[in-house]
């Protein structure tokens, strides 16, 4: 049995470990880690501070079935009128499997007169997208989309 | 290097809702990819854009590794008097750039 040096050993180790740490399976890899559904909901945590999320009023433009996951259009409306005592103050985008849980937050006031934004986003896998709106009366609505990615983004190797 | 791509109509009436649209050309790596030796390729993305009209901030964005590459952005804002449009794009490694683009109202 001839045991390898210790300095591929000790990388091994350190690599497992560091898988171990982020939950995944001790999986030598050079794939960044996915973020997991505790990251996003811990991530939604901090921009809700705990309140409820309702499901509403909130629109979330993605395509369903995107080819390339490096340019995913996006859009979110809210149906909400943006009146100076009653609008749409920011708008966050989150999604399940890239590395980060968080994409954007969209900072908005009443003089934008409509609230929609539109911007284009990365992938790296098949996962759900959600898009929570806060309101200048502090409660939250939301919408989410699954969307299927054929080719991921940030996978490649740069050479 | 950097060049930026703004589209904001040119007139418009008193009350009306406009759309504007930015592009900014830059390379947002993410921080995520490797090497083919193995080392990460470090972090270099815009990290917030604002958009102020007349001084007086009217969109702000923070940005995420997970916004594409050459950042383009569509948001609207009611128009109430002629004046000029500010953008500032601010990121890592000390990336800022800034464009404007003037409306008239009447």
């Amino acid at each position: 049995m001839h045991s390898p040096p210790n300095s591929t050993r000790r990388q091994f180790l350190g690599l497992a470990g560091a898988a171990a740490v982020l939950g995944t399976a001790p999986v030598v890899t050079l794939r960044p880690a996915e973020a997991t559904p505790e990251m996003l909901a811990s991530a939604i945590r901090n921009v809700t501070g705990g309140a409820a999320v309702k499901t509403g009023k909130v629109k979330l433009d993605v395509p369903p079935l995107v080819e390339n996951g490096n340019t995913v259009p996006l859009t979110v409306s809210v149906a909400h009128p943006m009146a100076p005592e009653d609008h749409v103050s920011s708008i966050h985008v989150f999604n399940e499997k890239n590395p980060q849980p968080n994409v954007a937050n969209f900072h908005l006031g009443p003089h934008a007169g409509r609230a929609q934004v539109s911007t284009r986003i990365r992938l790296t896998d098949s996962q759900k997208v959600v898009a929570i709106a806060k309101l200048s009366d502090g409660s939250f609505w939301s919408a989410s989309v699954d969307v299927v990615v054929t080719l991921a983004a940030c996978t490649e190797e740069v050479i | 290097m950097a060049s930026a791509l703004i589209n904001v109509p040119a007139k418009a009436k008193r009350g009306d809702i406009i759309e504007i649209k930015t592009l900014m050309s830059h390379i947002m790596e993410s921080g995520f990819r490797h090497r083919a030796s193995g080392e990460a390729v470090p972090r270099d993305i815009i990290t917030s854009f604002t958009c102020r009209f007349n001084g007086t901030e009217i969109f702000r964005a923070d940005l995420f590794p997970a916004i594409a590459a050459n950042p383009f952005f569509s948001f609207f804002t009611t128009v109430t008097e002629s004046g000029n449009f500010e953008f500032e794009w601010i990121g890592d490694k000390g990336f800022s750039e800034t464009a404007s683009a003037s409306i008239s109202v009447e």
